[in-house]
């Protein structure tokens, strides 16, 4: 019996034992950097680094930029960026609960919306690209350099029709992709969830992120709209090839905007300006330029230093003027000022 | 099929050269589910005591309301957690969004039902004759619930173990608490969601291996303490000895 209760004790003690090193595995990491901190930046104080929480879209996380983006600018500040990958819709919700530092998003209507909400300060926009209608190679619509608006007609009444093999596959999210998609049925005429939406077994609503969306439409042989970034970052897993990559609804405007609430801590909204400044440095912006070049042969966000696209007024943010703002300026409502008390129903309505 | 014994090769290439990333975000994942295991038992046995010692109004109802909750969904319980604790909700001021200590709070709510309801059943299914051979004794009250306790040990791991197998192998708690951030809250379930999203098969069945194996260890570790690592419990792993 005593045995037995040694024998006992040494378990649990092998447990804590395992437990110690759990613990210094997670503590190890943030415990060399704080080693290594002071060495190569003396001038920087030894205070904890600030934690700003970012919130993108999943395309720009997808690709790797971000990634790559970030060492970068800790280097520059004290600064932890967390990063988190959600659609744009479920982004934009989480800042207007105040619940995210920066946001990363890539719809402009929506952006506008938000920041006249009183939610946001200092919008900019920074890179650019093409939305792309991609399909399988044998293209059984017919759609190849279409115009977008009649690629979409054709595909929707090619599949009410049940004409065999006609599928679209649609993120259904309500992220920025998606919202693009339904612009296209806007302008094609149609109305999105009287005619397109539950239609048919043509139209297929993922539900799902960008990559998993492109991986269903190889799947099912089926049409889908994806941005560029994101088709070329998976390309080699895809059997989906591009059939449009041309047309004025196909834009897609990438901006930056620090989120604003009563109860933001107002070192967090100069961190935010610090990074949305950086963003449009011209290194970062020739950073972003030359991101992927290596690997996909050609840029997978063109940078605004490179070119503003032409886009419906006020889509395309500034792109230049530095981010000073602390408070919204007093032409967005004073009532409609962002309270911490902010809806939060739909918080998740988009993942 | 070559996706899987590709996966199978590059898991064990993982482990074997300890991938530092993936050591890091195996052992988020084992400190964050193991904690909420812990903190879930430490609640829910007295809990579970409680409730099955004592006889009172609504003992029945409450009894099907827990096991209701055995299978509320993961995202739902990241749900309400997020709006409790975003910093607009009503705890918003601790802070604990996109942090490990906050996964630990979504995943211990998760399974603080299954814990609290399955000790109420390995209580209850403790021959009465032992109860009553306790009190013919003379033992007091707090030694006879000890002692059946004890007696119930085995099925109470069991239920300690079928929780850590939820909170580790949960992705609701994890994408909607945590936010799958780099280095900070990313852990295995997370991880293989994104692998997976960017057709990383290979990878994502690597983190899956790694993951049944951490819980070998785990329930390894838990059936040794259970059976006080005696000389003569060889049959630990497969179960109690009759």
């Amino acid at each position: 019996m005593v045995k037995k209760l040694h024998l006992g004790l040494i378990a649990t003690f092998v447990l804590l034992l395992l437990l110690s090193v759990v613990f210094a595995g997670c503590t190890s990491a943030p415990a060399t950097v704080n080693n290594t901190v002071p060495a190569t930046t003396p001038a920087v104080t030894q205070a904890a680094p600030l934690k700003l929480v970012i919130a993108t879209t999943t395309s720009l996380y997808d690709t790797g930029l971000l990634n790559y983006l970030q060492p970068k600018f800790e280097a520059l500040y004290n600064v932890k960026l967390a990063i988190t990958s959600q659609g744009t819709g479920k982004a934009i919700e989480l800042a207007k609960n105040g619940d995210a530092d920066v946001l990363l998003v890539h719809s402009p209507s929506q952006e506008l919306t938000f920041m006249q909400g009183g939610y946001g300060l200092n919008r900019r926009s920074f890179a650019s690209n093409s939305f792309i209608i991609v399909g399988p190679k044998a293209d059984p619509a017919g759609v190849a350099n279409m115009t977008p608006e009649n690629a979409f007609t054709t595909i929707l009444l090619k599949g009410t029709n049940n004409t065999a093999n006609i599928y679209f596959v649609s993120r259904g999210d309500g992220s920025g992709t998606h919202t693009a998609e339904q612009n296209i049925w806007k302008k094609a005429g149609f109305n999105y969830t009287k005619d397109v939406e539950k239609s048919g077994l043509w139209y297929i609503e993922a539900g799902k992120g960008m990559g998993e969306t492109l991986q269903m439409a190889s799947d099912k042989g089926a049409y889908t709209l994806s941005d560029e970034g994101t088709y070329l970052a998976y390309k080699s897993n895809l059997t989906v090839v591009p059939l449009i990559t041309k047309g004025a609804s196909l834009l897609n405007i990438y901006s930056v905007m620090a989120v604003y609430n009563t109860k933001q801590p107002v070192e967090k909204i100069q961190m935010a300006n610090n990074f949305i400044n950086w963003l449009i440095s011209a290194q970062t912006q020739a950073d972003i330029g030359a991101y992927g070049v290596d690997k996909y042969g050609k840029s997978l966000f063109i940078p605004m230093s490179v070119s503003v696209p032409n886009a419906t007024a006020g889509y395309v943010g500034d792109h230049s003027t530095p981010a000073t703002d602390l408070v919204p300026p007093p032409s967005v409502n004073a009532t409609a000022i962002a309270t911490t008390a902010a809806p939060v129903a739909n918080a998740t309505a988009a993942k | 099929m070559s996706t899987i014994t590709s996966g199978i090769s590059q898991a064990i290439h993982l482990i074997v050269t300890l991938n530092p990333d993936v050591m890091q975000i195996a052992a988020l994942s084992l400190y964050v589910s193991l904690i909420a295991t812990i903190l879930a038992a430490c609640m829910s046995i007295p809990l579970g005591a409680f409730i099955h010692f004592h006889d009172f109004a609504g003992k029945r109802v409450l009894i099907v309301l827990i096991q209701t909750l055995y299978s509320v969904p993961t995202v739902v319980v990241g749900l309400v957690i997020y709006l409790l604790i975003s910093r607009s909700g009503p705890l918003g001021f601790f802070g604990l969004l996109w942090t490990p200590e906050g996964m630990i709070l979504g995943q211990t709510v998760l399974i603080v039902p299954i814990t609290t309801g399955l000790v109420i059943s390995a209580l209850g299914s403790i021959d009465k004759n032992i109860s009553d051979t306790l009190v013919s004794l003379g033992a007091t009250g707090f030694q006879k619930v000890v002692q059946i306790i004890k007696e119930a040990r085995y099925a109470i791991l069991s239920t300690v173990v079928l929780a850590f197998g939820r909170a580790i192998s949960e992705v609701g708690v994890a994408m909607m608490i945590g936010g799958n951030i780099l280095g900070q809250t990313r852990v295995l379930t997370t991880t293989i969601a994104l692998q997976t999203g960017l057709g990383d098969f290979g990878f994502s069945i690597a983190l899956g291996i790694i993951l049944l194996v951490i819980s070998l260890i785990v329930v390894v570790i838990m059936n040794l303490i259970t059976a006080g690592l005696s000389f003569d419990s060889q049959w630990v792993l497969g179960g109690p000895r009759s």
